[in-house]
């Protein structure tokens, strides 16, 4: 009887469980899921490719920089890891002719400098509101932890085993000017239709990213349609939002050898230890 | 503190000492020789692993403060710069974050395993208490941390935490604009939240010091929940449980660098690695996991100020649960119809605090509704009722008795 009236009660909590799963699922009205394109530095043990980083520091250098800061990296983290090397990091830096203030000289004047490997990058506006009159009213947002910010999927399990999909969001944006809108759908002037937007489906960039199918000329000679620069940039844009994960994978690594080894020994003192308990 | 130690010292120091302050004798009878019931399970080392994960969390906040900056304009940066410059900043900023994070899931796990072998019940009272008093200030501290990187959710988590306090009649208002020390969440706000989050943790040790206190008078309850009758029901603390707490230290501490190194932003919100901007309300906000539960409660009562004081209530109901429960017998083992009620509790806060993930729209309310009110009635009805109604099993003559017949058991079982 007991035992009818728990299994009784379990079973009723348990169809409202169902229920309300498939209730709210009907009630989801998201971005669409971010096309699951795999990256290089995924996985344990996964690690950045320097090649496509440093095409994907070209793409922001000439594209995206015109209109999105990134004011949490500098030059120097280039060299760091090991992206470019000093030399290269130096000359990049100073290509940037004029572009910050020097300290006051001794009549108080303040000069423009050329940029130095421990300068942030410079951003392309002043302030929001220089930012926002150049691009029809929308903010481009910093770039720095973009690949951070913005999960390309949603849900427990999945972003358990695939992560967030910040990089595959980038990828998918970048490239996801081309589906058509669903019914009733359309977009006021200066905005395309991007279902793959988390603030869409109607965004203020202009289709691509104003990327191009050749647009740029890679060093390496590798592609460089569209697909391959938003997977480059985005690969790019996940270095820069997270410059250790190399260092956090491996120490990870070295952390759970060491705590299995630990626990195994452990376990054997505390077992010897008990054997005289009982 | 309950004076079993048989500690004599023996260096000219030690008897100097001992005669001026007996603190090697302390420590030896709290920390050693403590009797100890022999049948205690894995889920009691959840204590010791809370008590080092607040060393933990003191340890890395007192680093991260080193190089924090608590202003609006700069603190957002500098907990990034801190990932980025600082030498291991990245690990010490993540370890404090996930830490809070892992402090939950143990002292969730440590609260159910009261509430399952009733270690709440007579002469326990105070030391539950002191447990729920704890619970609050881990909240409270956890809360104001999470507002410091002043990202998105922290800055419109505070906002709808603080708000709540604005329901009080009269005198709401003028609460919330003491609290924020100003007309909004601002400067000031994460100037107070930063000084506090900085004390409550010291708090917090001298109150979990009270908490031993109050375990070391009584002593532990056990799995039998039957109280200790003679010397062979126990077992000095040292080493026989510092090896076994030691032990599930290494295996949390495996589970705890799982997140920290390879799944580093799960546990938190992507939203909050975007800057605080009061003029932009995010679609969803939504607290840390650990408070879910209870904001589904809250957003569960249509009336905000109904929605404030079932939220509250959740949590001073556990200051009753001594008196509410009636049984006299304390394990859940020995308590079938309880035993069944456990789990569905369990299932009912896991679920609340999934509906509190979810947005308050249709059906998603109605649920929360439900499972709040099994949430009260659980507490208010069937424990009560339960007591008077339910026959337990036999209850073991002494702890060694139930261990002996649990080995005789094991050693019998192959030769079948």
């Amino acid at each position: 009887m007991k035992k009818l009236i728990s299994l009784a009660v379990t079973g009723a909590v348990a169809g409202l469980v169902l229920a309300g799963v498939s209730g709210m699922a009907r009630a989801a009205e998201e971005q669409k899921v971010a096309k699951n394109i795999s990256f290089s530095f995924e996985g344990p043990f996964g690690t950045f490719d320097r090649q496509q980083l440093q095409r994907g520091y070209k793409v922001y250098n000439k594209v995206c920089s015109n209109c999105h800061s990134m004011n949490l990296v500098s030059f120097r983290n280039l060299a760091e890891a090991g992206i470019f090397n000093e030399a290269e990091v130096k000359a990049l830096a100073a290509s940037f002719e004029g572009k910050y203030k020097a300290d006051p000289d001794d009549t108080g004047e303040v000069k423009d400098r050329n940029g130095l490997p421990s300068d942030h990058f410079p951003a392309p506006f002043a302030n929001e509101q220089a930012a926002r009159a150049s691009n029809g009213g929308a903010y481009p947002p910093d770039l720095s932890l973009l690949a951070r910010a913005r999960p390309g999927w949603t849900g427990i399990i999945n972003q358990l085993f695939w992560g967030s999909g910040g990089p595959q969001y980038i990828y998918s944006v970048l490239t996801g000017y081309n589906e058509t809108p669903e019914e009733g759908v359309t977009c006021g002037e200066g905005k395309a239709f991007n279902p793959y937007f988390a603030g869409g489906p109607c965004i203020g960039m202009p289709a691509n990213g104003t990327l191009s199918d050749g647009g740029l000329e890679f060093d390496d000679g590798a592609p460089n349609k569209i697909e391959d620069q938003a997977k480059d940039v985005a690969a790019f844009l996940a270095w820069a939002s997270e410059p250790h994960m190399e260092a956090r994978k491996s120490m990870g690594f070295t952390v759970m050898i060491y705590l299995a080894v630990l626990s195994v020994l452990l376990y054997l003192v505390k077992k010897r230890i008990w054997a005289d308990a009982h | 503190m309950s004076g079993q130690s048989n500690y004599v010292p023996t260096t000219a120091f030690g008897k100097w000492m001992h005669a001026r302050l007996p603190i090697y004798a302390l420590m030896k009878e709290t920390a050693l020789d403590f009797p100890t019931p022999k049948n205690l399970n894995y889920w009691w080392t959840f204590g010791g692993i809370l008590a080092m994960m607040l060393v933990v969390q003191i340890v890395t906040g007192i680093v991260l403060v080193m190089h924090f900056t608590p202003h609006v304009d700069m603190a957002f940066n500098s907990k990034e710069l801190i990932t980025r410059d600082v030498n291991y900043g990245w690990l010490i900023q993540k370890l404090h974050e996930t830490g809070a994070s892992m402090f939950f899931i143990a002292v969730y796990i440590h609260m159910f395993r009261g509430l399952y072998y009733g270690s709440y019940k007579a002469p326990r009272e105070v030391l539950w208490m002191i447990g729920v008093i704890i619970y609050l200030i881990m909240m409270a501290t956890a809360f104001m941390g999470y507002v410091l990187p002043w990202g998105q959710m922290s800055f419109w988590g505070a906002k709808v935490i603080t708000n709540l306090f604005s329901a009080i009649p009269f005198v709401g208002p003028s609460i919330t604009t003491w609290l924020w020390g100003g007309y909004s969440v601002d400067n000031p706000t994460l100037n107070r939240f930063f000084s506090l989050h900085y004390l409550l943790p010291f708090v917090l040790a001298a109150v979990v010091g009270l908490h031993i206190w109050a375990l070391h008078v009584p002593g532990n309850n056990n799995p039998t929940g039957v109280e200790v009758k003679s010397g062979q029901d126990t077992l000095p603390f040292h080493p026989y449980y510092t090896m076994k707490d030691s032990f599930a230290i290494a295996i949390f501490l495996m589970f705890f660098a799982f997140w920290v190194f390879y799944r580093p932003d799960y546990l938190g919100h992507a939203i909050n690695y975007q800057q605080a901007n009061p003029l932009v309300t995010p679609a969803h906000i939504v607290p840390e996991w650990y408070y879910l539960p209870f904001y589904a409660m809250l957003r569960a009562i249509p009336s905000k100020l109904g929605g404030v004081l079932v939220m509250f209530g959740s949590i001073l109901t556990l200051f009753f649960l001594p008196w509410l429960d009636t049984s006299r017998v304390r394990s859940g083992t020995y308590r079938p119809l309880f035993k069944g009620l456990f789990w569905i509790l369990v299932i009912v806060c896991i679920l609340l605090g999934y509906l509190g993930s979810k947005p308050a729209e249709g059906n998603a309310v109605w649920y929360a509704r439900i499972l709040t009110l099994y949430y009260f009635v659980h507490f208010y009805v069937f424990l009560p009722i339960l007591g008077l109604l339910e026959s337990p099993k036999p209850l073991p003559s002494s702890i060694s008795d139930d261990v002996l017949a649990k080995s005789k058991k094991h050693a019998l079982a192959p030769a079948e």
